[in-house]
């Protein structure tokens, strides 16, 4: 058993980032102006010509896009503020993709097929994100950012959008989601990661 | 979450950490070894959250990779940037005896321990190094001697950290080399290189993808990020590459 302590006071920190204590910024989070980076591995290659986006509910297929089908279905722009695990935030980040909601209409659904997602990317990166934090406008597919064709190293050709998580929901180089009936951990939540996500709620890590 | 069979996770509790000492490793960077008498031990590569408490209760914090070897006194090393609240206090105004909040370890991906298998590669930008040295001291500590190499990148000599420590590590160990890179100022008579790390020098100092190297690299993003699709270039698995990368708001 551990009592409830105040933190220790640390002599002489004063602060700077104090103008960052907005009411957009979640606990623990700074903002920056540029865009980090962060992976676990090495950027893969853009293949556009080999490029495949599918939906699987289980191992069964419910669509599957080439890069040239993917751009021709509808295509949606947001504002939003994105906040990172490392603990920087970055507001008003613009994206242009297709949303998830798109997604499952172009597959012929009415909702997720199943309650969890397990989201799988070039690279072998994995992310679990509930479907329901997928839907109604919260996610999408994303190939521009700042009005450009997304770099790889930011996640190019195609990343997951999932703004109210920590940014590492919102996986890179993204090439399947798969509906499953249970949650399934993906790469960073099997490595310690919250397997929910909320900056908010401040779920950095297991048990937060 | 639903149920499993694995065990329920410890919780990551924020421990009050004291400064033992402060090393000056370079200009810009302070190793701090700490006090943590509730720290649960940690491997090579992990790092952890810092929170600084102002006394109006105003707070920060900060991910920093660890330097110290399993089993030695957790040590951080900590680069001060010109626009880092936190690492501007840390390598700063922090004296000895002060204290801070810490937890972790965290991250088990970017890690080294003695059961992995082939030689090691090891290649660091800056203080990318620190998580890198954490694995040379843990390797020095366990007596490996399969085959390892790093390729550390500074800026000029002045800025190259644990300088001494690298040349007593690489003396001692015959299957060890530390090579060196200074991208922006050499001294006379430097016979290192004098470049970015590009994929010729990871193939002249590096080992044969045939060899399946492990392969870690640390540091800033553009530079990491150079490096990595240098490696895949030559051959090496990418899964066999693992990286942890910086930006100026980084750790």
């Amino acid at each position: 058993m551990t009592t409830m302590t105040e933190p220790p006071i640390s002599r002489g920190f004063r602060g700077r980032g104090r103008g960052d204590q907005s009411a957009r910024v979640p606990p623990g989070q700074h903002l920056v102006t540029d865009f980090p980076v962060l992976s676990a591995g090495p950027t893969p290659e853009p293949d556009l010509s080999g490029w495949r986006f599918t939906l699987e509910d289980g191992d069964t297929p419910l669509g599957a896009w080439s890069w040239a089908e993917f751009n021709a279905l509808p295509q949606t722009d947001v504002v939003v503020d994105i906040h990172c695990v490392t603990t920087w935030s970055k507001l008003d980040t613009e994206w242009r993709g297709v949303s998830f909601d798109t997604l499952l209409e172009a597959a012929g659904l009415s909702e997720p097929p199943g309650p969890f997602t397990l989201i799988h990317c070039d690279g072998g990166y994995t992310t679990n994100v509930p479907s329901e934090d997928l839907v109604d406008g919260k996610a999408m597919v994303a190939t521009l950012y700042d009005g450009e064709a997304l770099h790889p190293e930011h996640g190019g050709p195609a990343r997951l959008l999932v703004p109210h998580l920590y940014f590492w929901k919102s996986a890179k180089w993204v090439r399947r989601i798969q509906f499953l009936d249970e949650e399934q951990p993906g790469f960073w939540e099997e490595n310690g990661y919250h397997i929910y996500g909320d900056p908010w709620r401040e779920q950095r890590y297991d048990g937060d | 979450m639903t149920a499993t069979d694995a065990p329920a996770p410890a919780r990551l509790r924020w421990m009050t950490a004291t400064a033992r000492d402060i090393i000056d490793e370079t200009p810009r960077v302070r190793t701090l070894v700490l006090d943590v008498p509730e720290w649960p031990g940690h491997k090579a590569g992990q790092h952890v959250d810092v929170r600084l408490t102002a006394d109006d209760g105003y707070q920060a914090q900060r991910s920093y990779s660890i330097a110290s070897a399993p089993g030695a006194a957790l040590a951080l090393t900590v680069e001060r940037l010109e626009d880092g609240e936190v690492s501007f206090y840390l390598a700063g105004d922090l004296r000895v005896g002060d204290r801070f909040e810490l937890r972790g370890p965290i991250g088990g991906y970017f890690v080294w321990t003695a059961a992995l298998e082939g030689p090691l590669f090891l290649v660091a930008g800056g203080s990318g190094v620190v998580p890198l040295m954490a694995m040379l001291r843990a390797r020095a500590d366990a007596a490996v001697r399969t085959p390892a190499v790093l390729l550390y990148s500074s800026r000029s000599e002045a800025d190259i950290i644990y300088r001494a420590e690298l040349e007593r590590l690489a003396a001692e160990d015959a299957a060890l080399k530390v090579v060196h890179t200074l991208t922006r100022a050499q001294p006379s008579g430097w016979n290192g290189f004098s470049r970015r790390v590009d994929r010729a020098m990871l193939e002249e100092v590096g080992f044969a993808p045939d060899t399946r190297p492990r392969i870690f690299v640390c540091g800033p993003t553009p530079m990491v990020e150079a490096a990595a699709s240098s490696l895949r270039a030559l051959g090496h698995a990418a899964n066999l590459i693992k990286t942890e990368r910086f930006g100026p708001s980084g750790r």
